[in-house]
């Protein structure tokens, strides 16, 4: 079941929950992957997204969540404006992405400091959201708790490296899961957790040795 | 630890504890999420504030929706409420639902209950019945995680997505959780808060979806206003005594049941009924092109 707070509640900005608000969240969340003020974005819209998208706002709610606002920020209905005023140079594209969920969205984005990344998610209802791909690799990340995101190599040991750390820290695993390409190849480990993590987490994961990056991203 | 799988359950709890559905929901939500009681409070708190600044701007609207399609009805039901058929309590409650609606449509603020679609009832409905019996905010807080305890339920059950069981999963669970805090509101029992989710459900079953051009607004905004009376009736007819012959819990398995049945045309896929009509499709394509 879900809680009390998805059936009254949340609070939002209408119309949709799911062209809307989830579409708020999904761009608040791409954001916060990306990890600094975004420069550039182009948004790939699939399915209902691409077809209705101005009808619900969804354009002004992706663009707003990449400002930083949340779900129920009022600017949202201004984000357009704000973000040429904010020099954030934006557009939006159709993409057929075949069998994907009809409410997907692609954010291929550019950060202030240069930092490029192209997160794919879908918006599922109820103003719910997915994170399904980062650059290519095919995950899933629902913005509920904050999240460990490794970049390493698919070998032995690295997950114990990595849960050692968490461990160290106090830091409860709620979920975690491992994405790769092929055996021994890039590999990303995506961990939830139920306590923060603070950037000296962040800083004793990459001084393990054993990974290529890791970032944290908090819940939204 | 406090479960329950049905409205039965819900009612039986709070029978064998002599208090409110609303109290067992809290109870519920306080051990799965682990939220203290304060916070969760104050949150149903700040839910009321929004839903209650929603009615006020919505009442007062006259901002046109991104497709010029809805606003500025609110207003007009409201200002005629001292000369309508129906009495002035019926007429701003109607008035109040569909202007929550209107914010929604003009990208306002609003809380979803239990989606943006419906957003407009159980504000109204609430607001209603706490002017008239006078209720106290921690009567309002409670009635509105009883409707939270009724729609968990419907949730788990069946569906409040428009998308999976048509308008009588969204509005329809509405109805039910507006009826079901009016009911307590109201002072009524637990068994009466199940026999007034029942008749409100019933009476809405097999509701199509199907919103001109997919936007939430032809026949969503009204909608929300006919619904907000709908469940007062039903709140009404429970607190009188009347009964619902099938029992609440088998209502919402029928709505289940219908809601797969229904044709996906009619669940928010905007491929069939009001969407298609001549002038339905005459306004998608002014809106898309």
């Amino acid at each position: 079941m879900r809680g009390v707070f998805d059936i009254v509640g949340p609070i939002m900005i209408g119309p949709s929950s799911s062209h809307t608000a989830g579409a708020a969240r999904l761009g608040l969340m791409a954001g916060k992957i990306l990890g600094e003020p975004v420069a550039k974005a182009e948004i790939l819209l699939h399915g209902s997204f691409a077809r209705t998208y101005r009808g619900h706002g969804t354009d002004k709610a992706l663009i707003g969540g990449l400002l930083g606002f949340s779900p129920e920020d009022e600017r949202i209905r201004d984000a357009l404006e704000i973000a040429r005023e904010r020099g954030l140079d934006y557009s939006f594209a159709p993409i057929d992405l075949g069998d994907a969920h009809p409410n997907t969205a692609v954010f291929v984005m550019t950060g202030v400091n240069g930092r490029q990344i192209t997160v794919g998610g879908a918006s599922i209802g109820g103003g719910n959201i997915e994170v399904r791909s980062i650059d290519t690799f095919q995950i899933a990340l629902t913005g509920q708790y904050p999240s460990l995101i490794v970049v390493h190599r698919d070998k032995p040991g690295v997950i114990r490296e990595i849960s050692d750390v968490l461990a160290k820290h106090h830091v409860n695993i709620a979920f975690m899961r491992v994405f790769r390409r092929n055996r021994g190849q890039q590999a990303m480990m995506i961990i939830e957790t139920d306590e923060e993590l603070t950037e000296d987490i962040i800083q004793d994961c990459r001084s393990t040795g054993v990974i290529e990056n890791a970032f944290a991203v908090p819940a939204i | 630890m406090v479960n329950f799988n049905s409205i039965k359950e819900l009612i039986e709890l709070a029978k064998e504890r002599n208090t409110s559905i609303g109290k067992i929901t809290m109870e519920y939500e306080q051990e799965h999420s682990f939220d203290s009681e304060e916070h969760m409070l104050k949150s149903m708190q700040n839910n009321w504030r929004v839903m209650q600044e929603s009615i006020e701007r919505g009442i007062n609207n006259k901002d046109k929706s991104l497709s010029g399609l809805t606003g500025g009805d609110a207003i007009k039901i409201y200002n005629h409420r001292d000369e309508s058929y129906t009495g002035k309590t019926v007429m701003t409650a109607a008035a109040s639902a569909v202007g929550v609606s209107e914010v929604n449509a003009v990208m306002g603020r609003i809380v979803a209950c239990p989606t943006a679609g419906s957003c407009g009832i159980v504000p109204a409905a609430i607001r209603t019945a706490a002017e008239k019996n006078h209720n106290s905010e921690e009567e309002i807080l409670d009635a509105l995680f009883t409707a939270a305890g009724i729609g968990l339920v419907i949730e788990a059950n069946a569906s409040i997505a428009g998308a999976y069981g048509g308008c009588q999963a969204e509005c329809g669970t509405a109805a039910g959780m507006a009826a079901a805090a009016m009911v307590q509101l109201g002072g009524g029992t637990p068994d009466q808060v199940g026999h007034a989710v029942a008749l409100a459900i019933k009476n809405l079953l097999g509701l199509a979806c199907d919103p001109v051009a997919g936007l939430v607004e032809v026949p969503c905004v009204k909608r929300n206003g006919f619904v907000a009376v709908h469940s007062m009736v039903a709140a009404d007819m429970a607190l009188a005594g009347v009964e619902s012959v099938i029992p609440v819990d088998e209502v919402i398995d029928a709505m289940d049941r219908i809601g797969r049945s229904l044709p996906r045309t009619v669940k928010e896929t905007a491929e069939g009924g009001l969407a298609l009509t001549a002038t339905g499709k005459a306004i998608s394509k002014r809106v898309f092109g």
